[in-house]
């Protein structure tokens, strides 16, 4: 793969404006599928989930699921959108393995919700709408594994796999209007928009929302425009690309900030970019030309005749409404106000995306603060150096759990971090961590008297200087016992002793 | 055993009932006419080695003192479009040759839970596109009546399997005809029922909002006794009415004692006869008209100006759904797999199969649906056919303000010889002038026969239509007109079919 030339990010700034949008697919967490009653289940061999409907036999005939167009509702609602009265399937052809019908069932000129908005908020604080155009239920495709070629993309493949266990996993496509104005932020707000759809899809319940597995997904669409002079009307929107394959909050970053820099690039050297979906490298940090996308693509669209209109009722759409979480925004307001963030401490926690995290930890008995410390800090640090999302490190409960066995004396700090790295590396819960690797806190004061006894004695100075009424003389001691006590000591609680021997 | 497949259904399950006859032997004298007579008719593709052991068990249960089915124990032969589990499914083309289906079509499960013995699957043309059975992958069927002649189509098989007496009952499945134009040029009875009273669960889908799966019997109560028995919500099909229905059955015999006619109003439609079609179809169909009034029905004729655009819509309509529906074989999961030469992608391979495994009608159908709905002619062409469509029902409406039912010849000729439309579609289309309306518009029709022609001695039928949900009417109606006329004959019109094989 040819390296891509790349324009310096705040040059790029000052000769173009972003312009973005974007297409985030939800994996409903309904019990099964779309439009049949095999099961929706992550992670069963392959094969196993599917029914004459998702595999397309001859004769079957598709049934909406009720439980899924109240999820779409609900999500609808939630995006601040119009609910459709009456809304319409269609098919959406085109021939490809991944899907058995050779067409998929999607929404397309009438979809169940329209015309939103969602509130982000920014690294800064600062609040921004993006607008909302529709939100629209399909069904997913299959899986289709290249297999033999060295990329694991169809080319170059021998042969191919196909999972249908996917096929016909209910998603909502979240669609957003052109969004303007997001200037430098563009990467932060393309970040900000997918952790809060990831906060108000989890906040419903209705979806597991692991980018990491697929639940949520983001193409995120973006072109440059040249800027004008002052008084001269705005360029024309420029070429859109497409960018997919997105996997994580980071990647969403990204992959914004790198296509901003790709196709500054290009146009300033008088190129011109291709309209084409681009596939994201997580490894790499870059973005490859996948298919070219043309407005004339023709899918021949024309309403699925073998569904009906989904007609919600007024009552049924009032009774989803007056269910609803309260919207991310007050959520926020509300969880810093519960758990005593300064507003420096709670942005932190914003704009590393760990509110779901810390949410969580807090429910499974950690102290707000404890909860914060440990996925702010060390927790995301790994996540950096590994590159990976904080929340696919560790689970909120054996975060709880760590902060649980320093409340209560067993680690300190220090020890903590060496049983969160056991954690981390799938050794177990932080209480099998402590027992294999024999980490715990020596509480016994035995042990420690016997070692604060031979400090003493082997620094008679010091000792002298404590008795002179100097305790700061103590530290020396204090950092002679931790040593032999390899760290496994509460270091206040040797200060105690040192002093109570250094008396006797 | 040529009494048993002479009886009607409804004879015949009498005799089940009261223990005269078995269903073994019911379903032996079957197989032994498909057997003597098949090699002429060709109605079957498949025939059942389960029916006999399936015949056994109900006598078995019956003789165990078990209340049944009012039709336990009948034979049953099935149009090949519905998937069955015990034989393959084909819907005629060679891209599903041997395709077993895992799973039984709902009219086929509600059959069988009624006690019918399904004893073999019908020919049709190749996935129910054609008029004559001249499109089947696997050669035509034969008419009973004259075997250098077409039995209509698509469900051809069913109706000469019925015909030629080697199933009293069967299942057929209408898209723009297909049972009631293979009724008419059989001298047999089809009815398609009002569009989502009978599951499509399990049909092989051609046109989605047109297909309707419906009984094709020789007699009327025959069918209201086949009627009653599919005709139920399916959850598994979204389009399925959620109506209770009263007894077709009943209806049926309600209308062969001859209640009903006095005071019926009667629409003939002004657009559907006369020009166009055959003397000898004219003429009975006005004799039986004739007949109508002198019972007391009253005779109006009803103005439907859309019509003549029915064909049109229909062939935008049709193909347009079936490009999608057809998209599926693609050889991906199921069916036929032609590797091209020295291997290929999988569209290479998707692309070699559908080129192997179409015929050419189904070709030609696919090229225009495909164009109809693309990008800059979905407006001019599916676009105007849906709104032709709503013109088509305004028209229906309208004429069901002023008239009970509606009736015209079937179709406009008898059956023609084979070849004779082959290089023609548009005349092949054409044929399905009086019947394609009714799908257009949802509502149910029924072919009954009413004579021959008597330039050419083969059958002809009239076409009752109603309105939507009013399918007791067309059996009432339907039954009186074959009990008058077989009064006036002395006889019923299939007992003047020719002797096949000379058996």
């Amino acid at each position: 793969m040819a390296k891509d030339a790349l324009m310096d990010y705040d040059k790029a700034l000052e000769l173009f404006e972003p312009v973005l949008g974007f297409e985030v697919h939800v994996e409903l967490n309904t019990k099964t599928k779309m439009f049949s009653s095999a099961p929706n289940e992550f992670g069963s061999a392959a094969n196993t989930n599917v029914s004459p409907v998702c595999l397309g036999l001859p004769g079957a005939l598709p049934v909406v699921n009720e439980q899924a167009v109240r999820y779409a509702i609900s999500l609808g609602l939630a995006l601040g959108c119009s609910i459709a009265p009456s809304s319409r399937f269609a098919r959406k052809n085109y021939f490809y393995p991944d899907l058995a019908k050779n067409y998929q069932i999607s929404q397309y000129d009438e979809p169940i919700a329209f015309e939103g908005s969602v509130d982000v908020e920014m690294p800064d604080g600062r609040i921004v709408t993006v607008p909302i155009e529709r939100a629209h239920m399909e069904e997913d495709a299959g899986k289709l594994t290249h297999v033999g070629g060295s990329t694991g993309r169809i080319q170059g493949a021998e042969y191919s796999l196909v999972d249908y266990n996917r096929a016909g996993v209910p998603l909502v496509e979240i669609v957003t209007d052109i969004i303007y104005g997001a200037e430098a932020d563009a990467p932060e707000l393309a970040k900000a928009y997918v952790a809060t759809i990831r906060d108000i899809v989890t906040s419903l319940g209705i979806s597991d929302a692991k980018m990491e597995r697929g639940n949520l997904r983001c193409d995120a669409n973006i072109s440059l425009r040249p800027r004008t002079a002052a008084g001269e009307p705005p360029a024309p929107l420029g070429t859109r690309t497409e960018t997919k394959n997105v996997n994580s909050l980071r990647s969403v970053e990204r992959a914004i900030r790198y296509e901003i820099q790709r196709q500054a690039a290009i146009l300033a050297s008088g190129g011109t970019i291709i309209q084409e979906t681009r596939h994201w490298h997580e490894d790499t940090g870059r973005t490859s030309a996948g298919r070219p996308k043309s407005d004339a693509d023709d899918y021949r669209y024309f309403p699925e005749p073998d569904l009906l209109p989904v007609e919600p009722s007024v009552e049924l759409i009032e009774e989803l409404r007056a269910a609803l979480p309260e919207p991310p925004a007050a959520r926020r307001r509300r969880l810093k106000a519960d758990w005593g963030f300064t507003d420096l401490e709670f942005q932190d926690v914003v704009n590393g995306g760990l509110l779901v995290e810390i949410t969580e930890t807090v429910a499974a008995g950690a102290t707000p603060a404890a909860a914060r410390k440990w996925w702010t800090g060390e927790i995301s640090r790994v996540a950096n150096v590994q590159g990976v999302e904080a929340s696919a490190l560790v689970s909120p409960e054996n975060v709880a759990a760590l902060a649980g066995l320093v409340d209560t004396g067993t680690l300190t700090d220090k020890l903590a971090r060496q049983v969160l790295e056991g954690v981390i590396a799938g050794e177990g819960t932080p209480q099998e961590v402590v027992d294999a690797r024999g980490l715990a806190v020596v509480s016994d004061d035995g042990a420690l008297i016997a070692a604060i006894d031979d400090a003493l004695a082997s620094q008679p100075d010091v000792l002298a200087k404590i008795r002179d009424g100097k305790v700061q003389a103590a530290g020396a001691v204090i950092g002679a016992v931790m040593k032999a006590m390899k760290g496994q000591a509460d270091a206040a609680r040797v200060r105690e002793l040192v002093l109570e021997r250094a008396q006797s | 055993m040529n009494d048993i497949i002479r009886m009607t259904a409804a004879d015949l399950a009498t005799h089940l009932q009261s223990g005269e006859i078995s269903a073994v032997d019911a379903t032996q004298a079957h197989l032994d006419r498909i057997e003597a007579v098949d090699t002429d008719v060709h109605a079957f593709l498949a025939v059942s080695s389960d029916a006999l052991d399936t015949a056994r068990r109900i006598d078995e249960r019956r003789a165990a003192g078990e209340k049944l089915g009012p039709l336990a124990g009948v034979p049953l032969a099935v149009k090949d479009v519905l998937v069955t589990t015990d034989m393959p499914s084909t819907s005629g083309s060679k891209i599903l040759e041997g395709y077993m289906s895992p799973f039984d079509a709902t009219v086929v499960r509600l059959s069988r839970e009624a006690g019918l013995i399904p004893i073999g699957k019908t020919n049709m043309d190749e996935f129910a596109m054609g008029s004559s059975t001249e499109h089947s992958a696997y050669g035509p069927t034969r008419n009973p009546w004259d075997l250098d002649r077409i039995p209509g189509g698509s469900g051809g098989g069913s109706a000469a399997a019925v015909a030629a007496f080697e199933a009293p009952l069967a299942l057929g499945s209408d898209t723009g005809g297909s049972i009631r134009q293979p009724a008419h040029v059989t001298g047999t009875v089809g009815v398609k029922p009002t569009y989502g009273a009978v599951s499509r669960y399990g049909a092989i889908a051609l046109a989605s909002s047109l297909d309707q799966v419906g009984p094709v019997t020789r007699t009327v109560l025959d069918a209201g006794l086949l009627h009653d028995v599919i005709a139920h919500h399916d959850p598994h099909d979204s389009t399925s009415l959620k109506d209770v229905w009263p007894s077709m059955a009943d209806a049926a015999r309600s209308g062969a004692r001859g209640e009903g006619l006095a005071g019926l109003k009667v629409g003939v439609v002004r657009e559907l006869t006369g020009n166009g079609f055959q003397a000898g179809v004219q003429s009975r169909f006005d004799e039986t008209v004739a007949l109508l009034t002198q019972q007391g029905a009253e005779v109006i004729e009803v103005s439907a100006p859309h019509f003549e655009y029915a064909v049109a819509a229909y062939y935008l309509i049709l193909p347009a759904e079936a490009s999608s529906n057809l998209a599926k074989f693609d050889s991906v999961r199921f069916g036929m797999r032609v590797q091209p030469e020295g291997g290929g992608t999988v569209e290479q391979v998707m692309a070699a199969t559908r080129e192997a495994g179409f015929g050419p009608e189904v070709k030609r159908r696919i090229i225009l649906g495909t164009y109809a709905l693309s990008a800059g002619y979905y407006d001019a062409y599916y676009g105007s056919a849906q709104k032709v469509r709503t013109l088509i029902q305004r028209d229906f409406n309208t004429a069901f303000e002023k008239v009970d039912v509606l009736v015209t010849p079937s179709a406009p000729t008898t059956a023609f010889k084979f070849g004779e439309k082959l290089e023609d579609p548009m005349a092949m289309y054409l044929n399905d002038i009086t019947t394609i309306p009714a799908n257009l518009a949802g509502i149910p029709g029924i072919s009954v026969p009413i004579g021959l022609a008597p330039e050419d001695g083969l059958p002809v039928g009239i076409q009752v239509m109603a309105p939507q949900r009013e399918d007791a009417r067309l059996y009432r109606v339907g039954a009186a007109i074959e009990a008058l006329l077989e009064q006036q004959w002395g006889h019923t019109l299939i007992s003047q079919a020719p002797a096949l094989g000379g058996k």
